[in-house]
């Protein structure tokens, strides 16, 4: 590795960073003006053209807010659980191929930032250590419902992790890999080499245990508005508050772009073949990867103002009797399948 | 080079918040000090390019058991010491006698040694998913059933004892 | 009589819930595309209805001389007492005798009621449509002859807010 691959590989963090930062906020706005479009309303649209800057407007106010930290808090951990969840929800991107490869004066440049044998893992590891955040802020807020909201979350989020992890070993048993590279060039091709149309199931499973993993409605029993006020971000206020949220979609938004990384080929354009088309390809495959994430966020929108929340024993219900038990009947039924054609 | 100066680094920090651990009274800073231990253990394990298990270490670890161990403490609200139960004298003599040998133990293994701690000394297969996969699957087959089974009978039991009434 | 009571068993389709989800996906989908309701305040108003009791206005006779005849059958008939009349001699040679030398209503204790305009027996205090009179200080919502004639000349013609989206 010399310096010009070192400062490519530098040029990619921050554009994959500052592209996670420009998302998030274009999800703070999406966010806003779906809910308002689907309740027969128009949401912001007085900031900048059709509201577009309304979510600078939002930081602009979180920033000039009165930092307050309750007296009974315990200090170190308070302070330091939004950045625990902030990190991990950041990091995760960094295995995501968002792209075929560019060439640029005579050097192949992956669009992926990091092309790790164990992508998959990778992303399940940080996603897991995203609950300490959530758990601490909970627990370190010296308040009820803050408590309550860190314990149920941090309950939901180890159940339903293992019908996703169980859900993805049925992707990783047909493409033999870990690595997230690997599982996108396996369904190139047709239409219906994406696992969607192969492992149905387990992406039904993959996608509900998202939605609980990323805390978002039906599944947003740690926030739950009408019960414990605001959950575990209850006493946090200014910008340790918008770090949360910022959190939040930042999760939304990596794990939409997995789902599509897992499911629906990643960047791949069927029938196309990307790799003939030298850059062009590579910029249409990005392109294609970006349209097809966006679809998953506006599902995650969409999904949000449509269904009602779980209830508690519902949640856990539907975790561990019928998530878990498919996820591994979905298993068996891959491997069988697999042995008697291999 | 700059492998050796950051393994040094962190075996530090590993055996810094792994004494934290210990040595803290408050419940809640000790899980989340065993948490940074567990995230040090696995840079280990990547400079020694297992990267697989420097992944399990953080999923398994970090992600699942600790998460559970703190839900309980905070389930209980374990404050500061009161539950702590009162340090014998024969405890403690027992503990420093284990603590001196253990010590010797690994001085003498550090002075015959001669490689360096962190090299992966030509085993980088170790950490292959695939061989990791194979070991357990045909050299290793029984322990790993026997160990399921353990665990599959802790399971039973705990559900018996914490429910009565199936 | 007694009445049976059939309770829909669901079938393995229903307890599948994915078409049903389906479903209320689709409604909220037909929903974004539906006409908004939002009306953009401060840029386009909404024109209250025939019969709202707004802001009061004292009403004025085609020659200008003011309908009240300082009766106080409307300070009598307020609930909340925000109406003060000071009656005098009527300045005008033809007509009635008396005329309010003051009229002063306090908004702030106004209940919008419409009993004053109910009680009035010359038709001269009235409810107008206006609704966005807010003001920052306390003196600002007291309102006294002058100003609620001169409302009456505001709203006398037409609905006050189909006016103003004319401009």
């Amino acid at each position: 590795m010399d310096l010009i691959d070192f400062i490519i590989i530098c040029i990619k963090v921050v554009l994959v960073f500052a592209a996670t930062m420009l998302a998030v906020m274009g999800m703070i706005y999406a966010e806003r003006r779906i809910s308002a479009f689907i309740q027969n309303r128009l949401g912001p649209n007085r900031v900048g053209p059709k509201g577009l800057f309304q979510p600078l407007a939002d930081g602009l106010k979180f920033l000039m807010k009165e930092d307050i930290i309750p007296t009974a808090v315990n200090k170190p951990l308070y302070l330091l659980a939004p950045a625990m969840l902030l990190i991990p929800a950041l990091m995760t991107f960094a295995v995501i191929p968002f792209g075929s490869s560019l060439t640029l004066f005579g050097r192949q440049i992956s669009l992926q930032v990091a092309n790790i044998n164990i992508g998959v893992l990778y992303i399940l590891a940080l996603t897991s250590v995203g609950v300490y955040g959530i758990v601490l802020a909970g627990w370190s807020s010296n308040s009820k419902y803050p408590l309550l909201g860190g314990l149920r979350s941090s309950a939901q989020l180890i159940s339903y992790e293992l019908s996703m992890g169980l859900a993805i070993v049925a992707i990783v048993l047909m493409t033999g890999s870990l690595r997230l590279n690997d599982i996108v060039s396996s369904q190139q091709g047709h239409l219906f080499s994406w696992y969607v149309f192969k492992q149905p199931l387990a992406f039904l499973i993959f996608l509900i245990a998202v939605y609980a993993e990323t805390n978002r409605l039906p599944f947003d029993l740690a926030e739950a508005e009408q019960e414990l006020v605001g959950g575990y971000h209850t006493e946090y206020s200014s910008m340790k508050f918008a770090m949360f949220f910022m959190a939040e979609y930042a999760n939304m938004i990596t794990a939409a772009a997995f789902t599509v990384t897992l499911f629906f080929g990643g960047w791949d354009i069927p029938f196309v073949d990307e790799a003939a088309m030298g850059n062009w390809g590579a910029l249409l495959s990005g392109i294609a990867f970006i349209l097809k994430t966006a679809f998953f966020l506006f599902l995650y929108i969409w999904v949000r103002w449509t269904f009602p929340r779980f209830r508690y024993d519902q949640l856990m219900n539907l975790g561990w009797k019928v998530m878990l038990p498919l996820a591994l009947l979905n298993i068996f039924i891959t491997g069988g399948i697999l042995t008697i054609i291999s | 080079m700059t492998l050796s100066l950051l393994f040094y680094i962190i075996s530090t920090l590993t055996i810094g918040s792994a004494l934290l651990v210990v040595l803290n009274r408050n419940a809640v800073y000790s899980a989340v000090l065993l948490v940074f231990t567990f995230f040090n253990l696995s840079i280990l394990y990547l400079l020694l390019e297992a990267y697989f298990l420097a992944v399990l270490e953080i999923i398994i670890y970090a992600g699942a058991i600790m998460v559970l161990f703190l839900f309980v403490i905070m389930l209980f609200n374990v404050g500061k010491e009161q539950v702590l139960p009162k340090i014998m004298s024969f405890q403690r003599a027992v503990s420093l006698f284990l603590l001196v040998i253990f010590f010797t133990g690994v001085s003498l293994f550090t002075i015959q040694g001669v490689q360096d701690l962190h090299q992966p000394a030509g085993s980088a297969s170790i950490g292959n998913v695939t061989a990791i996969g194979e070991a357990l699957f045909s050299k290793y087959l029984f322990p790993f059933e026997i160990a399921s089974i353990l665990l599959l009978v802790a399971l039973i039991g705990t559900v018996y004892l914490a429910k009565r009434k199936i | 009589m007694a009445t049976v009571v059939t309770s829909y068993e669901p079938t393995f389709w229903d307890k599948l819930y994915i078409p049903a989800l389906f479903q209320g996906l689709m409604l909220t989908l037909k929903h974004m595309f539906k006409k908004k309701v939002t009306i953009q305040y401060p840029d386009e108003k909404h024109v209250p209805p025939e019969g709202y009791r707004g802001l009061h206005r004292l009403n004025k006779y085609p020659d200008g001389r003011i309908r009240c005849v300082a009766c106080e059958m409307c300070a009598a008939a307020c609930p909340a007492h925000c109406i003060h009349i000071v009656p005098g001699p009527s300045p005008w040679e033809e007509g009635k005798e008396r005329y309010p030398v003051r009229f002063d209503i306090d908004l702030l204790r106004c209940i919008f009621c419409g009993f004053c305009e109910m009680a009035c027996p010359e038709k001269a205090i009235e409810l107008t449509e206006i609704y966005d009179f807010a003001d920052y200080s306390r003196e600002g919502l007291w309102i006294d002859k002058a100003g609620l004639l001169e409302i009456y000349e505001l709203t006398k013609d037409k609905n006050f807010y189909d006016n103003s989206n004319e401009e």
